[in-house]
């Protein structure tokens, strides 16, 4: 800010207090001449006024209440540019982007500025650090026998992951299921700690414009029909015929991919729903399925914990 | 000195028994629409999937019916009153006078259709799209034209201290209301606010701050100067007390907005002077609970037979808790745990059924006799029961909602030994929910004393004859 209105907010702010701490002065003192208790003879529709003192009490807190403001706006910034004599500050300033969020909480660390929630990180780092470290050189599929280790991931699922997958890890629309075995880009530990440190992009193109209604109908009925669910049989046959484009990503037997996080259509779990008429939407308009990336924000050794957490979900069933 | 002159005035009391009995109506609206949103709390069912009732839509409406439409309407009606009276002359203008009446009444009507619809700026209690706040500076325009009109034709020496405080309401109001909204309108039911991100909040809380200070507190001070001593039949304790906490507390209001912004982008520097200046003000506050309550001294045993005497008077006692309350919340580290739990709402409703509702409930009670030609209310002893209503209502509400609010707070912060977060947010929730409950009850304990005020105040109106059989004077014993 610049220095004129950093002096604009020191005179008002100081000039409100000083202003206050006269009034209060001048009216200790009974400048009317009317006796003290005695009535200043207005008079309004019946109302007279006594010209009591002020409480003794009230006016040393008011005093009292001065002062400390005064005080307050010594030691913490308040006073336009003076940024207080104890250096306090509730966050980084002017920061933009991640990465400028980042490199400034390391300089002001190296700079031993007292910056609210940098401290309240490294603390919690430097307190609870070594609970989540003791986990680390440990496997991921000891970690999901680990009951300790477990009640971790609990909390951590509870916290970071329940917003899209439910308290109960069992999905809805569109989030999915992590207690059923199934997992589109792999369940084994390994899978599964690469899907939480780098999170996952799936992309189910549209087949509109390349299929057609007809084309989309015939397909859906075929891709359901993989499940053994009961379909139109003239439809189905009509729908395997065009099924290699889907082939390239889904297997000719329709089973995924893991690689490309490509579900499988056979086991009859529908991410996106199961009715003949989700099924369409889904061909004709696509998906993008997003899983946000962990690292950066929960760490290595916390996400694998909570690796070994979602492993031990699946392993339940 | 004084001169006080005897000839008899030909006040304008219409104006006032309009808005005194919209300020009864809008009350009983109002509440009812605050009940059954916190029944909606309760049981969610009860929106019955009609978007017009969801409580999104309901709550804006509830805020800008119990603050505007029964709070406001409760300062028109008693702020001409009072004007007139302790100026010894009939209102500057009739016609701007009725203009502002039926003006008020159309923008709650406006606020009435539009809020259901959706229609919002989305600012909290300044949700009223820009055709409607147009109308709401206007016809405010009116009103400080009116008012400060009376005043300068006024036939007594000095400026009685309850104008003080009507008058710095108005201003104000007029300054914030302005500010606030400034806006851009896209189309008849849509605008964008001239102000973006962090100055944006600013204003939004400078505004939704003071229209707690200037208008639920300031304005409602005024009708407190006027009605207490007048009740209580008592002097007003301190003239210099006056001068020092009414020059106090509108100099030190205006800055307290952003103590709704802790620990958000507002800069450091503006959250420490908003937090400091809260601080301080919690003793200018209490200047006028104190100059209220001894204007009493020697007058104590009225409160014993005087049910409106009690309402006033309680009515002080909870301005002054939550105006301590107020400045606690407003220090950083308490309002780290209090803050978006339910203990604000808790302490706005200490305020606004405790303050507010309960000073103006008075006050109309002083008044609808007055006005109306009569001896006294159609039953004393309903207004006792509406006492007590209102004040188990009350406390009801504010200790769930404390209980609620603090369990809340604790919740959200509690870690555990490996620095995970204790409780999910749902288990928060179902902390609060048996409280929820019980500010349902006190809520309706609270309607039903305004149901049985309504009552009252119908058959006082409509009876020309005391219970007791004699027929009640036909005019106000002078």
């Amino acid at each position: 800010m610049s220095s004129f209105w950093s002096w604009w907010i020191i005179v008002l702010t100081l000039g409100t207090l000083v202003g206050i701490a006269i009034l209060l002065k001048w009216n200790m003192n009974n400048f009317t001449d009317v006796e003290e208790g005695e009535s200043m003879g207005h008079e309004f529709d019946g109302i007279i006024e006594l010209n009591n003192p002020l409480p003794t009490w009230w006016t040393v807190l008011f005093w009292l209440c001065l002062a400390w403001g005064l005080l307050y706006l010594i030691l913490y910034p308040g006073l336009g540019n003076f940024k207080g004599l104890l250096g306090w500050q509730s966050s980084n300033q002017h920061v933009l982007s991640l990465e400028e969020s980042q490199q400034a909480v390391i300089d002001a660390r190296e700079a031993g500025l007292n910056i609210e929630y940098d401290r309240e990180l490294a603390r919690a780092d430097a307190v609870y650090g070594p609970i989540f470290q003791q986990y680390a050189s440990m496997d991921i599929e000891a970690i999901a026998e680990d009951r300790g280790a477990l009640r971790i991931g609990q909390r951590l699922f509870l916290q970071n992951c329940a917003q899209c997958h439910g308290s109960d890890a069992r999905g809805s629309l569109g989030f999915p299921n992590l207690t059923d075995g199934i997992f589109s880009w792999g369940g084994s530990a390994e899978n599964i700690y690469t899907t939480l440190m780098e999170g996952r992009k799936a992309q189910m193109p549209a087949f509109l414009d390349q299929l057609g209604e007809q084309g989309i109908t015939e397909v859906a009925s075929y891709v359901l029909s993989l499940s053994g669910r009961s379909v139109d049989r003239d439809l189905a046959r009509a729908g395997e015929q065009r099924f290699a484009v889907c082939a390239a990503c889904h297997g000719q037997d329709g089973k995924g991919n893991i690689a490309l996080g490509s579900p499988d259509l056979t086991n009859n779990v529908w991410l996106y729903g199961g009715s003949q008429r989700a099924v369409e939407e889904t061909l004709r308009y696509g998906r993008n399925g997003v899983m946000p990336r962990w690292d950066e924000i929960l760490g290595e050794d916390k996400v694998k914990i909570l690796s070994g957490y979602v492993l031990s979900l699946s392993a339940e069933e | 000195m004084s001169t006080t002159l005897n000839q008899p005035v030909d006040y304008n009391l219409k104006v006032v028994k309009q808005f005194t009995v919209m300020t009864i109506i809008w009350g009983i609206v109002g509440m009812s629409l605050g009940v059954l949103i916190a029944a909606q709390l309760v049981w969610p069912a009860l929106n019955f999937d009609i978007p017009y009732l969801t409580y999104s839509r309901l709550r804006p409406l509830h805020t800008n019916a119990v603050i505007f439409a029964f709070g406001t309407s409760a300062l028109f009606a008693t702020g001409y009153y009072v004007v007139q009276k302790t100026c010894q002359v009939r209102l500057f203008s009739d016609r701007l006078a009725a203009f502002t009446f039926w003006g008020w009444q159309a923008v709650i009507i406006g606020a009435v259709i539009t809020l259901p619809m959706g229609i919002t700026t989305t600012k909290e209690y300044a949700e009223l799209e820009w055709p409607l706040s147009i109308l709401i500076a206007i016809v405010w325009i009116a009103f400080i034209i009116v008012f400060f009109g009376t005043l300068a034709i006024r036939r007594t020496s000095h400026i009685y201290v309850a104008n003080w405080f009507y008058g710095a309401f108005l201003i104000a109001v007029a300054m914030l209301h302005i500010g606030n909204n400034l806006a851009i309108p896209v189309s008849f039911t849509k605008s964008y606010s001239i102000y973006a991100g962090a100055v944006d909040a600013m204003m939004q809380w400078w505004y939704g701050h003071n229209a707690v200070g200037f208008l639920l507190t300031a304005g409602f001070l005024g009708m407190m100067y006027y009605f207490v001593p007048k009740q209580a039949e008592r002097p007003v304790y301190s003239y210099r007390l006056s001068i020092v906490h009414f020059w106090a507390l509108i100099t030190i209001y205006i800055w307290a907005g952003p103590h709704h912004l802790h620990y958000t982008a507002l800069p450091d520097w503006a959250q420490s002077v908003g937090m400091v200046m809260s601080v301080i003000l919690f003793v200018p506050s209490w200047g006028g609970m104190i100059n209220g309550i001894m204007t009493l001294s020697g007058a104590w045993h009225k409160l014993r037979t005087d049910p409106i005497l009690r309402f006033l008077i309680v009515s002080l006692s909870f301005y002054g808790m939550s105006t301590f309350e107020g400045p606690m919340m407003a220090i950083k580290s308490v309002n780290a745990l209090s803050h978006y739990t339910d203990w604000t709402i808790g302490h706005v409703h200490s305020g606004a059924l405790g303050w507010v509702a309960m000073i103006s409930i008075g006050a109309i009670y002083h008044l609808i006799p007055v006005l109306f030609e009569r001896d006294r209310m159609y039953s004393v002893k309903l207004i006792n029961t509406h006492f007590w209503l209102h004040t188990i209502g009350v406390v009801l509400y504010i200790v769930a909602m404390w209980i609620s609010g603090v369990t809340q707070g604790l919740m959200w912060r509690a870690v555990n030994s490996d620095g995970t977060l204790t409780y999910s947010f749902v288990e928060s929730l179902e902390a609060s929910y048996p409280f929820y409950f019980v500010r349902f009850v006190g809520g309706l304990f609270v309607v039903a004393g305004m149901l049985i005020m309504g009552y009252n105040v119908w058959k006082t109106i409509r009876t020309n004859k005391l219970r007791s059989g004699e027929p009640l004077a036909a005019a106000e014993p002078a």
